[in-house]
């Protein structure tokens, strides 16, 4: 099984996001840029296939040279071959269509992404690339068994979860729940020693338009200070969220 | 009818079109997602000097749909549809949209839309802007306001293609009566084959799902230990709130992760969300800060989660909460 894994460039959790250029711009200044969560879930799981079901595994990025050490540390946990579309990441449209075409010549079987990149939200990368290849799509996937050609997963859904039969070539979008937390997997000193190694091959982009584009940017009015209401009189907290708030 | 000064300049009505929106129903009942979408629906047609078209899928009363400001429905009744499958709900919406030669598809934010929205978008060579918040600031150029970086700020993003599709965020427009009536149509569109099939649904039809819900009442460590729930789950229920929890919680399996809501959890975007022993991990308030207002209960007044809150009561859980459930059974008695 060829799985090939796409992994957004993403700025870490705790980074502060700022905007420049007029607010048109993400100031990239003083941020640290990880895997983004929901793709290492998948990562994670795709390794686990290659350990145990002798999958390869490919990971690859649509943007620019910056970030090839988040393509370096998804080859230290582990994957063989990296994969840079030489090209900035603009919409989601975009993104898809540069992944659908390695995907095609790359003959892959299993493409896992994550359910969105917690930069953008979209969400839209994995159906739109599996609509484009003509493959069987998962989305918000949190659990997936291969077993020769034929799959099984399971998708969450709003109040539950639902198992569906489905088979390659498949696309998911991955998540929590694939794997867990604990079975993350941090590069040991071994790992980042190979990946130094190992093939990450920078391919030129082809010729896709933007469908969508964020012409600004603008953060949330700031919040005013919590009201506190005392234990001992919670009347008032209930008064408030009636009368002020107007939520109950 | 509002029109916009400028919009009339900027359409040529040459044939008629509408404003085409996915309407989602469970066991024949139509989401109160389906009403807030037709709603929004409703201000962008509005905006265009045009009208919304509806698609229910083995919905009853259709033509309630009319209430929110659709004009026709198109109404499919197909056994065959028993189970939501992305692939074929998106070919029943590229027929629809092609048919009433829709410039705009809304879809909501709800698991099924929001899988079914990329294909569609595909499917109409469409560009699509997903959690977006508010009715266009623009038709022309076609321009929304979503929200970006986990909730932390929101991205004016424009739609460059002829046809759009427009994700909704749940909550962030509301549900608007217009008082409108609506024509009802039988469409039989052609069905697809699919590659993916349902096998088994497990999902607690008793309990409000946190997609669904208007209040979330979620628990933290703070709590100590899963026999505690039972105050939480009182309190949800005089709310008719659905319950949630942080992450620890649901790593420890305390609770179980279709409850984490967080980052790499379930996202919150409820009308109030009540957050007992949670301290508040940037990750987590990520999760759920597009809840309009933020209730914290914590002993530790120095809890992050205060400066995120828009009410906050520092003091123990064990105390509050149930006293808090008897205020509030008291005020629905009061009020109902």
């Amino acid at each position: 099984m060829k799985i090939l894994v796409c992994i957004s460039h993403v700025p870490d959790t705790t980074s502060k996001i700022n905007f420049t250029d007029g607010d048109t711009k993400f100031d990239t200044n003083g941020v640290q840029f990880v895997i983004n969560p929901n793709d290492e879930f998948g990562l994670t799981r795709a390794m686990w296939f290659k350990e145990k079901q002798g999958a390869s595994v490919d990971v690859i990025n649509v943007g620019g040279a910056e970030t090839e050490p988040t393509l370096r540390k998804a080859l230290a946990i582990g994957a063989d071959t990296a994969i840079r579309v030489n090209t900035p990441a603009t919409d989601g449209f975009s993104v898809a269509k540069q992944l659908a075409n390695v995907v095609k010549e790359g003959g892959y079987d299993l493409v896992i992404a994550g359910r969105e990149s917690i930069d953008y939200n979209g969400g839209m990368v994995p159906g739109m690339l599996a609509a484009m290849i003509d493959a069987n799509f998962v989305a918000n996937c949190i659990g997936l068994e291969v077993d020769g050609t034929s799959a099984k997963a399971v998708r969450e859904i709003d109040g539950g979860k639902e198992t569906v039969s489905t088979s390659l070539p498949l696309v998911i979008g991955g998540q929590k729940g694939l794997v867990e937390e604990s079975d993350l997997r941090i590069p040991n000193m071994r790992g980042i020693m190979m990946a130094r190694k190992k093939p990450l091959n920078v391919v030129e982009p082809t010729d896709v338009s933007a469908e969508t584009k964020s012409v600004s940017f603008e953060k949330p009015a700031p919040k005013g200070a919590v009201k506190l209401v005392e234990p001992d009189n919670l009347d008032e907290l209930v008064n408030l969220l009636h009368n002020e708030a107007k939520v109950i | 009818m509002i029109t916009l000064g400028f919009g009339a300049l900027n359409f040529k009505l040459d044939n008629i079109m509408s404003i085409l929106v996915y309407t989602e129903s469970e066991n024949g009942k139509f989401k109160k997602a389906a009403l807030e979408v037709v709603s929004y629906a409703k201000a962008i047609a509005d905006q265009m000097g045009t009208s919304v078209t509806a698609v229910a899928v083995n919905a009853d009363n259709a033509d309630s749909l009319g209430n929110y400001g659709a004009s026709k429905v198109l109404s499919v009744k197909n056994d065959g549809l028993g189970k939501f499958n992305a692939k074929k709900y998106a070919a029943i919406l590229e027929q629809a949209a092609k048919q009433e030669d829709a410039k705009v598809v809304v879809v909501s934010s709800s698991a099924d839309s929001k899988y079914l929205a990329p294909l569609l978008a595909v499917e109409l060579d469409a560009g699509y802007v997903s959690n977006v918040v508010e009715a266009p600031s623009s038709t022309s150029p076609f321009t929304v306001k979503r929200t970006a970086f986990t909730n932390k700020a929101f991205a004016n993003t424009e739609i460059t293609t002829d046809v759009k599709v427009v994700g909704l965020s749940n909550n962030s427009f509301g549900v608007i009566e217009s008082g409108g009536s609506a024509s009802v149509e039988d469409f039989s569109p052609s069905i697809p084959e699919s590659g993916v099939s349902v096998e088994s649904i497990d999902k607690a039809t008793d309990k409000v799902s946190i997609a669904d819900a208007e209040i979330v009442v979620s628990g933290g460590r703070g709590l100590k230990g899963p026999e505690n729930w039972g105050m939480v789950e009182e309190l949800a229920e005089v709310l008719g709130a659905a319950t949630a929890c942080s992450k620890p919680v649901s790593d420890l399996g305390w609770r179980p992760h279709s409850e984490h809501v967080g980052q790499t959890g379930k996202p919150v975007a409820s009308n109030l969300y009540i957050a007992i022993g949670i301290s508040g991990a940037i990750q987590h308030l990520a999760g759920i800060n597009a809840s309009k207002v933020k209730v914290v209960i914590n002993t530790d007044a120095e809890a992050p989660f205060f400066k995120a809150a828009d009410y906050g009561v520092v003091g123990d859980a064990f105390e509050v909460v149930p006293k808090l459930t008897e205020k509030l059974k008291a005020f629905k008695a009061e009020n109902a």
